[in-house]
């Protein structure tokens, strides 16, 4: 056990110390691997920003059913009492023209605009929540209440929040597949780097091998340079990220500012962030293994 | 104990390297193989770590039949053998003293009992002051004690020798040659390969003498 550890202890030597010996060329490794990783890390962070946002609403089907202008209260009661005794209906919530109105007041500038109004402009609604959810049951419903007396306008307010739900689904997909590709590159890049790395070395492996080393000796040192490789790729794509959200995070305050919201794209909570720098160590790892494995038996002692 | 026994060794194309030679060097011998450019000597000990194969026929070390050896036991057979090459087979990106050093990355020793045995390797091949050396700074006599240092640092119980004199003066290679008397002296197996006559004049030890791949009287 002692032995195994001081030869991974020295394994790890010899891979900072060939990292050491090619500064140059680790680091721009290490770059390109970062900027590769940046952009599935930066479009997850970026979703992750939105489904903050996002979770505030509600993505339960709802129905808004506006009355006519000059449906009188008592017509609004009536209906009140039709649509509670439905029993596709789980929720009916009566708001009034004159709450309604004070909600829009409070909306961040409109208020000088609705007090320039002289007289209240918005009707008497009903906010319902159907028990089911399939979009044809609820176009049906819609249909049906349109034509209920004193009915304007039936709106199916959770359509656009499904859309958006549906969009997010994509990106999601999207960045997978983006992660995917970019990971068979970083894959790619410490595989060719280790060739060079085991061709640059052939000497010594073989002197190695003719004087005892194991197989698991030799390669050790190049597990632990493509997992270093990958490790510093990862960790830039962090520094890439944070200091990309940083710079577009003062513009968005701003824009965000306008609408009243204090919404910012948000850095990677410390979990992603450890995800990023391990799954990109693993895969220099595995870059490594795939090389060391399709070089390394070649070379033998002559 | 190295036996060989009917060992024929066909390179591709069918030029044989070794035809049918079968002899035993006992534990603790001291043996000379002689012969011509060509008459087989390196293809002989290439076959004792396995760097080659056998075509057919039977090789035993210590026991082990070689031929029939699975790769992944290759570096245990190879550690109990002290290899030295005409060309030594040095690493010039690294000192004298992490030269020797090398063999005893992969062995039990701690560091510190590993570096107390490297540096007693370096002092019998009287190469010690020059242990911060690069291996480039030295003769090539120094560089073939150097690569001798390294064969015995694991104390091997065979040391095998593929024309270790070859580049060198005759002073030089004499002491070369004394230094594996030493290591001989102590109960090391010495198997040496050289063209060179007068050299093997001087030693009063056994000689298998090959000619065309075939041992010869």
């Amino acid at each position: 056990m002692k032995t195994w550890l001081r030869q991974h202890r020295q394994a790890i030597a010899a891979a900072f110390g060939k990292l050491a010996a090619q500064k140059s060329a680790a680091l721009l490794n290490a770059l390109v691997i970062g900027i590769a990783l940046s952009l599935p890390a930066g479009g997850y962070a970026l979703l992750s920003s939105l489904r903050q946002v996002t979770q505030g609403i509600s993505l339960e089907p709802q129905l808004s059913v506006f009355l006519r202008g000059e449906a009188k209260r008592s017509d609004a009661d009536a209906l009140g009492a039709r649509l509670k005794s439905d029993p596709r209906l789980g929720d009916v919530r009566f708001v009034p023209r004159e709450q309604a109105l004070k909600e829009l007041q409070a909306t961040e500038g409109l208020a000088e605009v609705v007090a320039a109004l002289n007289r209240n402009p918005l009707p008497d609604a009903f906010v319902l929540r159907p028990k089911g959810a399939d979009p044809a049951v609820l176009d049906g419903l819609a249909k049906e209440l349109r034509a209920l007396p004193g009915v304007a306008h039936v709106q199916v307010d959770s359509a656009w929040a499904r859309r958006l739900g549906a969009l997010a689904g994509i990106a999601r997909l999207a960045i997978a597949l983006l992660a995917a590709l970019l990971a068979f590159g970083l894959v790619a890049i410490t595989f060719n780097t280790i060739r060079l790395q085991i061709l640059t070395q052939r000497a010594e492996i073989e002197i190695s091998k003719l004087i005892g080393a194991t197989d698991a000796f030799i390669r050790r040192p190049f597990f632990y340079l493509g997992a270093l490789q990958g490790l510093a790729g990862g960790l830039f794509a962090l520094g890439i990220l944070w200091g990309s959200l940083a710079a577009l995070n003062g513009g968005i305050a701003e824009l965000a500012a306008s609408y009243g919201s204090g919404f910012r794209l948000a850095f990677l909570g410390t979990g992603d962030a450890l995800a990023v720098t391990l799954f990109s160590a693993g895969l220099g790892w595995f870059g490594a293994y795939l090389s060391v494995s399709r070089y390394l038996l070649e070379i033998e002692p002559k | 104990m190295i036996s060989f026994s009917g060992v024929v060794k066909r390179y591709p194309g069918g030029q044989e390297g070794l035809k049918g030679v079968s002899f035993t060097i006992e534990a603790g011998e001291f043996a000379f193989i002689a012969g011509h450019s060509g008459a087989g000597k390196s293809t002989l000990l290439k076959l004792i770590p396995a760097i080659e194969r056998p075509s057919s026929g039977a090789i035993l070390v210590n026991g082990q039949n070689v031929g029939a050896i699975k790769r992944s036991a290759l570096p245990y057979l190879r550690r109990n053998l002290g290899l030295v090459f005409q060309d030594q087979k040095l690493l010039y990106d690294r000192s004298v003293f992490d030269n020797v050093m090398l063999p005893l990355a992969f062995s039990e020793l701690g560091g510190r009992e590993a570096a107390g045995r490297a540096r007693a390797a370096l002092e019998k091949v009287g190469l010690l002051a020059r242990a911060k050396a690069n291996p480039i700074q030295l003769s090539g006599g120094e560089q073939q004690r150097l690569a001798i240092a390294r064969a015995v640092v694991n104390r091997p119980s065979v040391l095998i020798a593929d024309e270790p004199t070859a580049n060198l003066d005759t002073a030089s290679a004499g002491a070369i040659l004394e230094i594996f008397a030493a290591f001989n002296q102590v109960g090391v197996t010495v198997l040496v390969a050289t063209h060179d006559e007068a050299l093997i004049g001087r030693f009063a030890k056994r000689v298998l003498r090959l000619a065309k791949g075939s041992l010869v009287v």
